[in-house]
């Protein structure tokens, strides 16, 4: 473990010496999100400055990119065909790794701000954060199924592209606003923030968004899964107990 | 208002989830089904996860039931006897069904046939209902009354028991079979049972409508609860907030649903109740036969 820790850091060596030049200095809005009961999505503000020892150096025009990018889990999308005159779920493909929720915020085109290869590299644009490996032998255009998975996800705002969402001013103080959506799993939510030169990728600063259930919301989820009897016994009085309240009521209103 | 469910993990607006759940139980009280063939798919239309749906529609069911079968306890028009013998079916059954849906989800295809199976009974019930109400009810505009059968098959079996109530004495053979049939559809389909139970204690046992609403309520509400908490240990899918939202609107709604349905003719009862479940079986045949707008869909891989 030690010496592979130790091989990666030699590799990244060259790399991270080159990005000392310049320097993300970074703040974030809010570290936690709290999720209570009138949760009803939430915008994190990233903002930061870009620190330098030496004058900005000239290779090219500066960019920003911030991602974040919810818990992973992986997910069966299926597709639907036309059997026995009734549409039927037939093929699926498992993709082992997406995002459950993920945005990309860029000062500018995507493909002006980064390169294919460093978009490779890092993983940025939204087809590379998602993984998928193993489809079936017999699906041949396994592509169209993470097409699709990008494509529902984009329509109800878990996955979101901005491009031009970065405000660049002065070449040294940058914000982008990240906007989260109502419908929010909880976990460690990662936010990368890559400075780039000429499409280059020459500094990045990592830090984790803590999304959490708070409160109500956080003591029925631990009861749900602790103690699920309980939980679903204390359901069933509720259930009954409002049943019968409500009876209860309707008939001292009759009389 | 917004309203985050903690155990859905999606934001809803509170006032639609009430206003399902009034509508859901103004049904429930007007005909005596639990309403979860329409709760369940009315949850998946406003985007509930279809597991988190359906288990918190069976305690949702229990709710607007207990509150309804007060109101039956209250005017004698429970059969208690009728409604242990198809508990001890219902119960059966559910097992049965649990059994059977673990193996059809292994299979990969259970989404269709929980459709099927929707599509296959509510048409066939439905049908079935409709022609009959309304052969009823030009009899009793011509001023003739329903020939009421008092004597087919179900009356040969041995096993007879005397259901005062309903003013039967049938065999328990046709009761039990019932239950385990309305349990075993009410753990793959996710509902109560009630809209196929009440036509077979109408034209299978013979049983006297007033009766067959306060019966097939009380045999809900247990048959519901287990399956509650079979969901709630096993799937933990039961969103304890998102069913205190659907039962605030459904017990107030199966109130007004059962002052309803004492004042309207059973005739007519039966023909409303024949509509509806032919709309919700039309609107799902449909979207098996039209081609959707979106042909893949996700979701999660279970972590077994």
């Amino acid at each position: 473990m030690m010496r592979l820790v130790a091989t990666l850091v030699s590799l990244l060596m060259p790399m991270s010496l080159s990005a000392q030049e310049e320097e993300i200095v970074l703040g974030l809005s809010q570290a936690e999100v709290s999720i209570t009961t009138n949760f009803d999505g939430s915008e994190i503000l990233v903002y930061g400055a870009v620190k330098r020892d030496a004058p900005p150096p000239d290779i090219g025009p500066l960019g920003v990119v911030v991602t974040v990018s919810g818990p992973s889990v992986p997910v069966l999308v299926r597709r639907k065909e036309k059997k026995f005159g009734i549409w039927l779920n037939t093929d699926a493909v498992e993709v082992d790794r997406a995002p459950s929720y993920y945005a990309v915020v860029t000062s500018g085109p995507l493909n002006r701000v980064l390169t294919r290869v460093e978009d490779l590299r890092h993983k940025i644009s939204i087809p590379r954060a998602i993984r998928s490996v193993g489809a079936p032998m017999h699906i041949s255009n396994a592509t169209l199924f993470t097409e699709a998975l990008i494509r529902i996800r984009t329509r109800s705002d878990q996955y979101q592209v901005i491009e031009g969402g970065v405000k660049l001013d002065e070449d040294t103080l940058f914000r982008a606003a990240v906007r989260l959506p109502a419908a929010l799993t909880e976990g460690d939510y990662a936010a990368r923030i890559f400075l780039t030169r000429a499409g280059r990728v020459v500094a990045r600063y990592d830090t984790v968004i803590d999304v959490r259930k708070v409160g109500l919301e956080r003591w029925l989820f631990n009861l749900s899964r602790e103690n699920a009897l309980l939980y679903g016994l204390m359901s069933l009085v509720i259930a009954i107990g409002a049943g019968w309240g409500a009876s209860a009521i309707f008939n001292m209103l009759r009389r | 208002m917004q309203i985050y469910l903690p155990i859905a993990e999606v934001s809803v607006n509170a006032f639609l989830v009430l206003g399902l759940g009034g509508l859901v139980g103004v049904l429930s009280g007007m005909f005596g089904v639990g309403g979860g063939f329409l709760l369940t798919p009315l949850l998946f239309f406003i985007g509930i996860p279809p597991a988190v749906a359906v288990a918190t529609g069976a305690t949702q069911i229990v709710a607007s039931s207990f509150s309804g079968v007060l109101a039956h306890f209250r005017r004698r028009t429970v059969d208690l006897r009728m409604g242990s013998v198809l508990l001890i079916g219902g119960l059966v059954g559910a097992a049965l069904g649990i059994i059977l849906f673990n193996y059809l989800r292994s299979l990969g295809q259970v989404d269709l046939l929980v459709r099927l199976f929707y599509v296959v009974f509510l048409g066939i019930i439905g049908a079935l209902m409709f022609a009959e109400s309304l052969r009823a009810l030009r009899n009793v505009r011509k001023g003739k009354l329903a020939p009421r059968k008092k004597h087919n098959w179900v009356h040969g079996l041995p096993f007879k028991m005397r259901f005062r109530i309903s003013g039967l004495y049938i065999s328990v053979i046709p009761p039990l079979m019932v239950g385990v049939l309305v349990g075993i559809l009410a753990a793959i389909m996710g509902v109560g049972g009630g809209f196929i139970m009440v036509p077979a204690m109408i034209y299978l046992l013979g049983m006297p409508t007033k009766v067959v609403i306060g019966t097939s309520l009380f045999q809900i509400i247990f048959v519901t609860a287990f399956t509650t908490m079979l969901h709630a240990t096993t799937n933990y899918t039961v969103d304890v907030v998102l069913a205190v939202l659907l039962l605030i609107g459904g017990v107030i709604g199966a109130q007004v649903g059962t002052r309803i349905g004492v004042k309207m003719k059973a005739e007519q009862l039966r023909i409303l109740l024949a509509l509806l479940v032919l709309v919700v079986c039309g609107k799902l045949a449909l979207e098996l036969l039209l081609e959707p707008a979106e042909l893949y869909s996700i979701s999660p891989v279970k972590l077994t």
